[in-house]
């Protein structure tokens, strides 16, 4: 499959990485040379493999439910690049109705 | 101690001294910056190092100083200078993974690698210049220029652990901390005539490793000799509660050097504020490093395509007559699936990648870049000028093979074959081999700037990725020069059988000499 | 009439937060009103190179969610990355849980039918996955502040088939779902404090067509009434869209209370891809079939079944039952006293009203309250053998609470013990007729009907403690 334009400027949308035109050309381009040697994973039969299922052996190690202070040499100011009252400071959303989004 | 002696000595012989009072960890750091100043390791020549301060260093020696002089046991590592990659968490440096977005972020917390080395006496000296988010094969992707190969300072160093590795060729640290993804310690290790190995994955915390593709991602290092990196290995594998993919088989002693001289055994202090697993159970010490008798070493045809450079094959056929003249048996063998292997993990890595970056948004720490459009812009503006261009690149690349539509096509299809390249390797080693023996890498060093097509740079990393696919653990040590620049022959094992591959590195080390350089 | 035209369907996700110490996948607190980002580390913060690692007791409390909803739990679960940019999610992607869930297959009965049958609603799924942190958006001019306290709180998500034919069978279903995670004690489900929280998918169709409409996704409800409401204005805003000619589109809408509404939310649509696929950083979550069993059968018992049982053992009718049930804590106590006291009927009139009453003036806990059940079931006691009078009775419950003495040492102290001694009964009377000259004349005359007015003057002089029995007695012998 090769790369459109219109997808390199969606997938730049979906990863919040502000592309100019002049660089969506280039990377139309690049991407499609990369995933044509891609394709040869098409050929291979797969049917029979297994979905792996996550890394490792064995299930995931589980914690106690104990709360640890944080193990912090700095202060969150120290690296913040915006911090008032202690909360971090973001630029206002454009639709800040988006939070829906948010809270999982 | 003077440079000279200094760059000689290996790991444990560093430690011998300072144990036994012969040097002050003191003079052994001095000496270390001394030959990191005589060399060039600055921005302006090798440009090895992102982050080092002398003095800083100097003042951690004191507390190896006070064990000494309390006669308290200081570790295997007593004042031995480490390089740490810039990918892994340090306290007092910055770790800014070679990249703007995170340029001058000092971790509030290390990396348990780093906690490990420090609590056996290591003293830290630097963080070592990158392929920024360890993505590349020639350190060329760094924001903060490209380091050059000690051999030939015209050529790459390979990558992505390309200061780790130049680090080590210059004689500056007997080891140096990198990081795997796809061979990003064994090729520049190639590269710099130099041992670098990849450990099994789940072997080494990846606790404060910053995520490249956290399937494929483990701590590696890099050594003078086989030795210096068995005793870095030693020193940081074992479970780690705080990383659940880590493993908890036992960590046998892998170094010779323990042999009839009794050195004390790796510390692994378990301390809640250390979230440190349990210690290691030392297994008996290899065998004598001069014989491979009863071993079956398989070379897999699909690692010595007709295109590898002759010399190359040359010397890894010299290598291979080593093996049998110390009595092992040499089998041709075949990985058949291993030639899928770019393609699988182009696609892997940078999905995972591209879900790995996204915390790198200027909200909380690192780059922020404000047009004063609103959030979106600000995101786009942060990460479009904090993201140098192959990072970007595998980004999208990895949004693209996970988005919607592509997802089976792509992702999905690639795990499937990844599975498949992992049956090849439990298949040949169930057959009765013990070791994989290849070439590292299809070809020695490259001039700076002489790879422009992605793919092309991608392809270095050939021979090498196919361990990280399969998670089995690798090493490269040099096997001869090529026009002037070193060449490695690589080691596989089986899964958590650094063991084994050690041994046979030993040997090959042991029986080449001098000739592993020439 | 549209309500006969269109068909509702509705189908919920109810996000609940477990009730655990400890983070989902680090160490920090829980608790909430902490200052802003104070609960964090380097864990939740996404600071480069940190990992998760699971909380046990987060798996302990979804797994026994799932089956007090009847699902089937799944021996292994996968966790993924839900992968969207939105400055409270601090990593850029939400560990959940997506093809391979914690568990699937359960239901839950709402109420009865006309027919009398059950109404049961089917539960597709719960799954595991941590919160997000907080934005707030109105604490400064052009500014979001992020609070990232709540982010990596463990959650589960239980999303519900699209069963629900009515506003109110969707209250029901969320009232039916908070009460059973009450009572297996995984939450504290507060839409208030946001322990729970509610997405309701909503589309209409013709009676008897099978096929689905187009759904619309309507959020922002902070109370079960809310939910109700928003579902009226959505069927409502869908029926008349239809009828005007139009069709739904599918969208996410957000409920605004003040102006009973629903509004586009301007996310863009098509904007989502959330990329989903197996978090690395963890391995699947396995669970021995063995211990999955032993969670089923050390589950608490379930409301519906509590009901049957305390209603059977005590007698107690359907109304009575739903009044105490209200909370956990309060049919525990209940059911204390009256096995206690032998008592149910009293038990139960005691427990709602005077306890109750102290309760809802004081805004205690029950679980703290002074008078503990077997204190008041000993008071029941002392009314039933007639120690003391009912009238008393009240009176030393008052004083029980404020001194905490036992209700026996209480009615002593207080000489509230019934007298039923003739001497001293019959002295009351004789004064009471002395003091009443009227009354008596005319009682002792034949007026029957002035007995009770004179047994209250006794009842009165006595401060309660002569028995009522012997007063009436005494009385009518001498009106001969
Ligand atoms: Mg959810
Ligand atoms: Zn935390």
């Amino acid at each position: 499959m090769a790369v459109t334009r219109d997808d390199v400027f969606h997938i730049a949308e979906l990863a919040r990485l502000g592309i100019d035109d002049a660089r969506a050309d280039a990377l139309t381009a690049e991407l499609s040379s990369i995933l044509a040697h891609m394709e040869v994973l098409s050929q291979v039969d797969t049917a029979q493999v297994p979905p792996a299922a996550g890394v490792g052996a064995g299930g995931t190690p589980l914690r106690p439910d104990a709360t640890i202070a944080p193990l912090m040499e700095q202060t969150l100011e120290s690296f913040a690049p915006s911090m008032r009252d202690g909360f971090f400071i973001v630029p206002r959303l454009a639709t800040h109705e988006d939070s829906s989004e948010s809270g999982a | 101690m003077n440079v000279a002696d200094y760059t000689r000595l290996g790991a444990a012989a560093i430690s011998g001294k300072v144990r036994s009072g012969e040097v002050a960890p003191s003079d052994v750091v001095r000496a270390a910056f001394e030959r990191a100043g005589e060399i060039g390791a600055g921005p302006d020549a090798l440009n090895i190092f992102l982050h080092a301060d002398e003095e800083a260093c100097v003042t951690e020696t004191k507390e190896v100083q006070q064990h000494l002089d309390t006669a308290a046991d200081v570790g295997i590592l007593a004042g031995v200078p480490v390089a740490i990659k810039d990918n892994i968490a340090s306290l007092g440096l910055p770790t800014t993974c070679a990249s703007r977005i995170l340029g001058g972020y000092v971790s509030p917390f290390e990396a348990t690698a780093v906690t490990r080395l420090r609590a056996n006496g290591a003293i830290i000296i630097a963080k070592t210049n990158m392929d920024e988010f360890a993505m590349g094969s020639s350190t060329e992707n760094s924001a903060f220029g490209p380091t050059r190969n000690p051999h030939d300072v015209r050529c790459v160093p390979g990558g992505s652990s390309g200061g780790s590795a130049a680090a080590v060729a210059a004689g500056i640290t007997p080891i140096a901390l990198g990081s795997e993804t796809g061979g990003s310690v064994r090729q520049p290790a190639a590269f710099c005539g130099v041992v670098g190995v990849k450990p099994t994955y789940g072997r080494v915390s990846r606790y404060g490793l910053v995520a490249f593709a956290s399937s494929l991602d483990q701590i590696g290092v890099l050594g003078r000799t086989v030795d210096d990196a068995a005793i870095g290995l030693e020193v940081i594998a074992g479970f780690d509660k705080a990383d659940s993919t880590s493993s908890d088989a036992d960590v046998p002693i892998y170094r010779v050097s323990a042999l009839g001289k009794p050195a004390p055994e790796a510390r692994h202090p378990d301390t809640e504020a250390m979230r440190i697993g349990r210690s290691p159970v030392p297994l008996p010490p290899p065998p004598d490093s001069t014989t491979l008798k009863g071993l079956v070493i398989g070379k897999p045809k699909e690692y010595f395509p007709e295109s590898l450079d002759p010399s190359i094959r040359a010397h890894c056929e010299r290598a291979l007559d080593r093996f049998r003249s110390m009595g092992a048996v040499i089998r041709d063998v075949s990985l058949p699936r291993s030639p899928l292997a770019i393609p699988v993990y182009y696609v892997l890595a940078p999905a995972e990648a591209s879900s790995n970056l996204a915390r790198f948004d200027g909200v909380r720490y690192g780059l922020r870049v404000d047009p004063g459009k609103g959030l979106k812009s600000m995101y786009e503006a942060t990460r479009s000028q904090g993201f140098g261009p192959e990072v970007t690149r595998r980004i999208l690349l990895g949004t693209y093979v996970l988005s919607a539509g592509y997802y089976d096509a792509y992702y999905k299809k690639a795990q499937a074959v990844r599975t498949l390249i992992a049956d090849d390797f439990r298949a040949v080693f169930a057959s009765g081999v013990h070791a994989i023996f290849t070439p590292t890498t299809p070809t020695p060093a490259f001039p700076i700037g002489a790879i422009s097509d992605p793919y092309e740079m991608y392809l270095n990393d050939i021979f090498t990725v196919t361990a990280n696919l399969a998670g089995v653990p690798a090493i490269s040590v040099p096997i001869g020069r090529v026009r002037r620049l070193p060449v490695g022959g690589q080691i596989i094992a089986a899964h958590f059988d650094e063991y084994t591959m050690f041994r046979v590195a030993y040997a090959l080390e042991a029986s080449l000499g001098a000739e592993a350089h020439q | 009439m549209t309500r006969d035209r269109y068909e509702m369907v509705v189908g919920l996700e109810v996000h609940v937060q477990l009730k655990t110490r400890s983070k989902a996948f680090c160490g920090c607190s829980t608790d909430f009103g902490a200052a802003p980002n104070a609960n964090t580390c380097p864990v939740c913060l996404a600071l480069p190179g940190a990992l998760p690692v699971l909380n046990e007791h987060a798996v302990q409390l979804a797994a026994r969610a799932a089956l007090g909803l009847g699902c089937t739990v799944n021996p292994i679960s996968v966790f993924a990355r839900k992968n969207y940019f939105y400055p409270d999610l601090p990593k850029g992607y939400q560990i959940s849980q997506f093809d391979q869930p914690l568990a699937t297959g359960g239901s839950i009965a709402i109420g009865k039918d006309d027919k009398g049958d059950d109404v049961r609603i089917g539960i597709t799924r719960l799954h595991m996955e941590e919160d997000a942190g907080k934005s707030i958006h109105d604490r400064y001019t052009g500014a979001t502040a992020i609070d990232l306290n709540r982010a990596g709180v463990p959650l589960i998500e239980i999303v519900s088939e699209p069963d629900m034919r009515s506003a109110g069978e969707a209250g029901s279903y969320l009232r039916t779902l908070k009460q059973i995670l009450q009572y297996l004690d995984v939450s504290d489900v507060s839409m208030e404090e946001g322990s729970l929280r509610v997405d309701a998918n909503i589309s209409v169709r013709p009676p008897g067509q099978s096929k689905l409409g187009v759904k619309t996704e309507v959020k922002n409800m902070n109370s079960f009434s809310a939910v109700e409401r928003a579902l009226e204005a959505e069927y409502e805003r869908q029926c008349a869209l239809i009828d005007s000619g139009g069709a739904v589109q599918q969208q996410t809408l957000l409920w605004d209370g003040a102006r009973g509404t629903v509004r586009p939310s301007r996310t863009k649509e098509g904007s989502h891809d959330y990329r989903y696929f197996p978090e690395p950083d963890l391995r699947p979550l396995i669970l021995n079939p063995a211990w999955i069993d032993d969670a089923r059968k050390n589950l608490a018992e379930l409301p519906d079944a509590r009901k049957k049982r305390v209603g059977a053992e005590f007698g107690l009718s359907s109304g009575e039952l739903d009044q105490l049930m209200a909370t956990p804590a309060l049919v525990d106590y209940y059911e204390a006293v009256a096995r206690q006291s032998g008592d149910g009927k009293g038990a139960y009139n005691w427990v709602m009203g005077e306890v109750s009453a102290s309760l809802r003036a004081s805004g205690e806990d029950i679980t703290e309250f002074r008078v503990r059940p077997a204190d008041l079931a000993q008071l029941l006691n002392l009314v039933r053998d007639g120690t003391i009078s009912h009238t008393a009775a009240k009176r030393v419950f008052a004083l029980m609470l404020e001194t905490g003495k036992p209700a026996a040492q209480v009615a002593a102290d207080e000489r509230l013990v019934q007298v039923g001694d003739e001497g001293a009964i019959d002295a009351w009377v004789e004064e009471v007729l002395q003091e009443h000259p009227e009354e008596a004349k005319r009682y002792l005359a034949g007026e029957k009907k002035l007995q009770g007015v004179l047994v209250g003057f006794v009842m009165k002089k006595s401060k309660g403690r002569a028995d009522p029995k012997r007063v009436n007695q005494l009385l009518s012998a001498r009106a001969g």
